[in-house]
Parts: C-alpha cells; sequence; structure tokens
C-alpha cells in the first residue's frame, strides 16, 4: 500500500467517522505532510490535525483513526528493556504470571503518579502484550482485549492505591486532600483506560486491516452519543458540554431575533435622524420587538434507563432559563415529585445532577415507571402548573410495563397548554415495539426522537 | 518569503519572542506561514490565543494590524471607507469652474482613503501579522467578507480596482466558540486547539512571565492549579490565571501556598462565587489529613 493510499483510507475513515473532510482540506494535508516530513509523528499528527480536524469535539475521534493508520509501532515493537522481562518469561507458571502484573500495577502507578506519559505508553504497550491476547481464538476473530487486560490488572483497585499515593504526598508532591485525590486518580486511570484500548485497537489493525475497526469499534464523538447508551466517562463530558451548548444557543438565539428585528416604525427617533441627512429620512428607526418569552413545565421520567437523558435536558433548559418567564420541573417514576427547587441560579451543574438524583427516590413508590399513574398524580397535584401560557414538555420512552397509559389525562393536560411536546431518547424505529406506548402519546402530543447533544440542542432552538 | 524555516526554529524563534509552545502549536504555526493559510485559534479564555499572533509578530519583526471583532462590526470599520467630510471639503475648495469629471476622479483616491485594518494588512509591503480577534462575535455578513479576503488575499473597491497583497500576511483568527463558525471559513483556515499547558510547561511560563517568583512557589502554584482544573468549575484557571496569581503572591510577599494564602487570593483564581466554594471544599482536608 503506497503511502498516498494510506492516506486517502485515512480521510475516508475521517469521513466514516463523521467528520466532514472536505477535498481541499485533503489537499491542504498533503501539502502540509510535504512540507513536515514523516521523520517526527507528532508533527505528522499535528500537521493533520491542523489542517482536516475543525472542530475541538472531533478531536479524539481524529486521534483514535490517526493511531489506526499511523500507529506508533509495529507489532509489540522494541520497548526500552526492562530488567524484570527475562525474568517473567522464564516464569510461564501462574506464580510467575500473577507476580508480572503485580510489577505493572506497581511501575504503572509510578508512572501515572508521576505523570510521566512516556513511560506509562510503553507499560500499557507491554500490559497489552503480556495480559490482553487471547489465545486460540479461530482466526477471523479479534485475538487481542481490553477487557482482559484491565481486569487483569484490576483498573478499579489502581484508582484506590494511586489515590493513597497522592494523598501521603512525597518530596516533591505536596499531599493532597481525599476529595482531590481520589478525582486525579480516576481521571489518571481513565487516562490509562483510553490508552489500553487504543493500544488494543491498534494490534487488532495489524491483524486486520485499519478500515475494519476504524469501521466496527471507533466511538462517536461525544455530542453524537446516545444518551441511553452512554458510559460514565461519556456522561462527565457530556455534563461539560453543556454550559458551553447553553451559551452557544443563547448567543445564536439572540442574533436571530436581532436579524427579526424591526417592529413598528420609529416616528421620533426616524425624524431625529434624518436631520443629519438634511430631513430627508433615509434611514428608517424601528421599535424593538417586544421578546416573546414562554412559561415551561418540564416533567421527566428519571427512571434508570432514561435518567440521564432527563438530567441533561433539564440541565440545558435551566442553563437556558432566561429566555423563558418561568420554568417549574418535575420528575417522576410512578409518582410525581417538583424539583423546581434543586435548580439555584449559579449552581454547579455536578452538585445539581447528584441532588437530582437524591430526589429521584421521591418520585418513585414501587420503583416501577408507570405513565399513566404519574400523569394522573400530576394533574391531581399540579394542575396549576399548566396554564394557556405554559409549554409542556414531556420526556421519557413511553415505556410503561403494560399499564393502562391513561391517554385521557395527557389530552386534558394537552388541551389545557398552549404547547406541548413530547421527547423521546430512543430511536423511533423502537418507539412502540415492548411496552412502549410510544404511538398512543404520539397521536396526541408531537413526539420527537431526541437521542443525542446535536438533536437536544435542535430541538430546544426549535421551540424558543 | 518563508516565516519559519522548520517547526523547531518557529519553536526557538517564538520562544525567544516570550512565548513557550509545545511541539503542536509550533508545527501548526509553522505550516500555517508555510502553505499561507490563515490560523484558526480556538481555546478557552486566558490560555495565549491572541499573545500567539503577538508573539509571531516579535519574533519574526512584523508589524502586528489587529481587527477586534464585535456585534454589528461591518465593512466600513473592517475594510475601508471613505473619507466623505475630507471630500466634501475638496468639492466645496475647488469652486464653480472645475469640470465634473476631473473632479470625479480627484476625490476617489488614494488621499481620500481610510483604509481599515483588512485593506491595511494587505497593501503592506513590509512583512505583516494581520490578528482578527474574537471572529466568532462578529456577524455572518462579515464572515462573508472575510471569506474573500482571507482565500485569494484581495479587497476589491469599486473605484480604484482590485487591491491584492503584494505580500500575503500572516493572519491569526481567534475565536472563544461562542458559536459555530461557517464550514467556509473553517475550511480556508488552518485549525489550532489551544488547551492548557501541561504541568511543566506552565510552570516554565510562570518562571518566565513573574520575575522575581521562587521556583518551589511556582511549582506548588502550577500543582494547584492543576488539580483546581480536574474539579468541574464554571471557569477553569487558565494560563492567565496562574500568572496573575504568581504575581499576586510575589507582591504580597507571600512565599509559601499554605491554606491561609490559597484562601486570601482565590479571588484572583476563580471568579465566580460558587467555583470558588467549591475549590476551597475540595482543597481543605490538606490540614486534616
Amino acid at each position: 500500500m503506497s503511502l498516498l493510499d494510506r492516506h486517502i483510507g485515512f480521510v475516508e475513515a475521517l469521513r466514516e467517522a463523521g467528520l466532514p473532510v472536505s477535498l481541499s482540506e485533503d489537499l491542504d494535508s498533503v501539502r502540509a505532510l510535504t512540507s513536515l516530513g514523516l521523520a517526527d509523528r507528532d508533527a505528522v499528527r499535528a500537521g493533520l490535525a491542523a489542517t482536516l480536524v475543525k472542530r475541538g469535539t472531533h478531536r479524539p475521534t481524529f486521534d483514535a483513526v490517526f493511531d489506526l493508520y499511523y500507529p506508533a509501532l509495529l507489532g509489540r515493537g522494541s520497548p526500552a528493556p526492562s530488567p524484570e522481562e527475562p525474568d517473567a518469561d522464564s516464569h510461564p507458571g501462574a506464580d510467575g504470571r500473577s507476580d508480572r502484573v503485580g510489577e505493572l500495577r506497581e511501575a504503572m502507578t509510578a508512572a501515572m503518579l508521576a505523570g510521566d506519559q512516556q513511560s506509562l505508553q510503553t507499560l500499557v504497550v507491554q500490559g497489552v502484550t503480556e495480559l490482553g491476547e487471547m489465545r486460540g481464538r479461530p482466526s477471523g476473530m479479534a485475538s487481542w482485549s481490553s477487557y482482559n487486560t484491565l481486569q487483569q490488572l484490576n483498573a478499579d483497585t489502581l484508582v484506590l492505591r494511586l489515590a493513597r499515593a497522592l494523598m501521603e504526598g512525597d518530596e516533591d508532591r505536596e499531599p493532597r486532600s481525599q476529595d482531590l485525590a481520589m478525582l486525579t486518580a480516576t481521571h489518571r486511570v481513565d487516562d490509562l483506560r483510553r490508552r489500553v484500548e487504543s493500544e488494543v485497537r491498534r494490534r487488532i489493525a495489524e491483524e486486520k486491516t485499519p478500515d475494519y475497526i476504524a469501521r466496527t469499534t471507533l466511538r462517536p464523538s461525544i455530542d453524537q452519543v446516545a444518551f441511553t447508551n452512554a458510559r460514565r466517562s461519556d456522561i462527565d463530558e457530556m455534563r461539560r458540554q453543556i454550559y458551553p451548548l447553553a451559551r452557544r444557543l443563547a448567543s445564536r438565539l439572540a442574533r436571530e431575533q436581532h436579524a427579526r428585528r424591526g417592529g413598528p416604525l420609529d416616528f421620533r427617533r426616524t425624524i431625529r435622524a434624518s436631520m443629519s441627512t438634511g430631513g430627508v429620512p433615509v434611514t428608517t428607526r424601528h421599535r424593538p420587538r417586544r421578546p416573546h418569552r414562554t412559561e415551561l413545565a418540564v416533567l421527566c421520567d428519571v427512571s434508570g434507563s432514561v435518567a440521564n437523558f432527563a438530567s441533561f435536558t433539564l440541565l440545558l433548559v435551566y442553563a437556558l432559563r432566561e429566555q423563558f418567564t418561568k420554568v417549574r420541573a418535575f420528575t417522576f417514576v410512578d409518582d410525581v415529585h417538583e424539583v423546581t427547587g434543586e435548580f439555584r441560579p449559579g449552581a454547579d451543574p455536578e452538585e445539581t445532577l447528584t441532588r437530582l438524583a437524591g430526589s429521584a427516590r421521591q418520585a418513585s413508590r414501587w420503583g416501577r415507571t408507570d405513565y399513566g399513574r404519574a400523569l394522573a398524580r400530576f394533574q391531581e397535584g399540579y394542575a396549576d402548573a399548566v396554564g394557556p401560557r405554559t409549554s409542556l414538555l414531556v420526556l421519557g420512552d413511553a415505556r410503561s410495563n403494560y399499564t393502562d397509559p391513561r391517554v385521557d389525562v395527557l389530552r386534558q393536560l394537552v388541551d389545557a397548554s398552549r404547547h406541548a411536546w413530547w421527547l423521546n431518547p430512543e430511536h423511533c424505529r423502537q418507539w412502540d415495539t415492548g411496552d412502549s406506548a410510544a404511538r398512543d402519546y404520539a397521536a396526541l402530543v408531537p413526539m420527537v426522537e431526541c437521542r443525542n447533544l446535536v438533536q437536544l440542542t435542535e430541538f430546544v432552538h426549535d421551540i424558543l | 518569503m518563508s516565516w519559519f524555516e522548520s517547526p523547531k526554529d518557529a519553536a526557538a524563534q517564538l520562544s525567544g519572542a516570550g512565548y513557550l509552545t509545545d511541539a503542536a502549536t509550533a508545527t501548526t504555526t509553522y505550516l500555517s506561514g508555510t502553505l499561507e493559510k490563515p490560523l484558526l485559534v480556538e481555546g478557552p479564555a486566558g490560555v495565549g490565543k491572541t499573545e500567539l499572533a503577538k508573539a509571531v509578530s516579535r519574533a519574526t519583526g512584523a508589524l502586528l494590524v489587529r481587527l477586534q471583532c464585535y456585534e454589528g462590526l461591518d465593512e466600513a470599520r473592517a475594510l475601508y471607507e471613505w473619507n466623505y467630510r475630507k471630500q466634501l471639503l475638496r468639492i466645496q475648495a475647488t469652486g464653480p469652474d472645475a469640470s465634473w469629471d476631473s473632479l470625479h476622479d480627484d476625490i476617489f483616491t488614494d488621499e481620500f482613503l481610510l483604509t481599515r485594518p483588512l485593506l491595511t494588512a494587505i497593501r503592506r509591503d513590509e512583512p505583516t501579522v494581520l490578528l482578527v480577534d474574537e471572529v466568532d462575535k462578529t456577524d455572518v455578513e462579515v464572515e462573508g467578507l472575510l471569506l474573500e479576503v482571507l482565500s485569494d488575499f484581495q479587497v476589491t473597491i469599486p473605484e480604484l480596482g482590485t487591491v491584492t497583497a503584494v505580500r500575503r500576511p500572516f493572519v491569526v483568527l481567534t475565536s472563544n466558540a461562542t458559536r459555530e463558525l461557517s464550514e467556509a471559513l473553517k475550511r480556508r483556515c488552518l485549525f489550532l486547539h489551544l488547551d492548557y499547558p501541561d504541568a511543566a510547561r506552565e510552570k516554565e511560563i510562570v518562571l518566565s512571565q513573574v520575575p522575581g517568583v521562587a521556583d518551589r512557589l511556582a511549582a506548588r502554584l502550577v500543582d494547584t492549579v492543576g488539580q483546581l482544573r480536574e474539579l468541574e468549575l464554571k471557569k477553569a484557571p487558565s494560563i492567565a490565571e496562574s500568572v496573575d496569581w504568581a504575581r499576586t503572591l510575589v507582591a504580597l510577599e507571600v512565599d509559601d501556598l499554605d491554606d491561609e494564602a490559597v484562601a486570601a487570593t482565590l479571588g484572583v483564581v476563580l471568579k465566580h462565587a460558587s467555583d470558588q466554594d467549591k475549590a476551597l471544599a475540595a482543597l481543605r482536608g490538606h490540614g486534616s489529613r
């Protein structure tokens, strides 16, 4: 395979992973490569990133694809020979292996403690080589596993161990408080996890082709990750994205309202402005239009399957609360609980989410989602929340465990409100399968598929 | 002419100008000079986006032309404008006997042209660095204007004709990502995401920017700022804040960053009340270990 073919395959893989790479950017990247040369891998990475990736959120995807197509080393490479290595090879027995795992854990903890990226990478390569191989798999199946590697390294106890070391401190480092130490340790072990995963992808890509891996194992960029199958690290990342997102949305809205301004003619100011052009009204002045603000009532399903989705939507709505006159929020599982008070202006999003999760218990009586019951309870207890100026927003997957969906209650609520929407975090293919009552509800309320941050942003923008 | 010889050269020259870069920044800056493409720098506030442009101008001895963007910026402020007052004076001064043709030719000349930053940068034949600051603050129409200027480095003035750059300026655009820039503009630029530096580089930056700060204090400070960044804060402290903090501590003649000093000066680093509470709660526990 020539270098050019490789490069074109690389760009194709980027496009498939969702990065909009245009032909002119492709040409730029080749020009950049020509002037940089291929000697320095980091320079190549920087050059390609500068020409091909134009959005911060796409960078992790780019890095993953780059590691596949331009791997740092081949096979197990020739890592710096460590003194223990021959030792481990000569003891193939079970004891030798667990010793070896212990040594690796020791060395990795030390590297993470010192923040030494380079030796950590070397250790990851060693670790995957020694622990990640799955022998005896039929050809055609992937024979490397990040799960195996991380399981044997016991990543979760690594966090504790690292945190303890951070809390103790040494002559170079001040001891850290417990919370901070745990936080730092978690971040660093997450980084280790990512390294192991990317190393495993590299090893598999050597056996298969990079194209194969790029198609099957790469994760979409964070704003495309579906709420329902987000991992813990994705969730943290999404939470960090909420406020920038809200800020962008707010400035976009302000701009659009700006463009639509120009209400009725302001006679006095027009005449005043015409003075400078000798009494000829060259430019007309208009009165600003009164911005229209809605009242919002949000009703969220917070049962396990959709809790993430509900909390992100709530956070986003609250980040945008100056766009609404009033926001009231309710959570439900099979009972309804008002959470409006949990959102305080200027509060920390992480804390807010924790408090929300805590209050979810109050929204549940038997712990099984029951939309019909929740809607009825809402109408009984909080009928005043929905009035002729209110927009009603229901969030949930409409999976009601085969109970009576109480369509009549929803109809009354919809009739009482000015607008109503239903956001469903499931793909519309799955609506109305199993215990989902999506179609019944969708007949009354416009139901919108809202699976990731992009769709959520679009929706919130449209209703404002 | 090329701006930098190689990525290494770019790093060396920039650090000579007091701007310590990492490899990716140096490489991208070098590429921007070599490919003659504008450099779009994005990142959190205070990581040195604007400073990068200033450093390039200092390092290469080029003049810095700055266009500060804001909402409502228009062609007349960004590109050029006719000095109509002076034109009016000229018309009144010629008297009634001058012919219209000669007068018309006379008042649309260089003498009556007010050049604004974009045109200034294009017309200069000396090395120039054009800084378009906070480009995300402008309206979409200005972006369209930038497209013509930045892709062909030419400006069309109906009365004078097309002005083409004699010498392409080094263009840096900065953005805080308050809105997505158009794909067309991004396509024409090289993209660099500046992020918080690693601890070693940040320490070097603090040491080089703040004279009189002790090595130990700088290390301690950078470590604390690093910890603060790991907390989820509304506005994480950036390099500018670290440098300010170091300056504050030097001015107060504090030579150890103990709990008391942190509590007293945290306002320099964190600008939200909820952030300060959270940070203090997390940092406390130092003593009660």
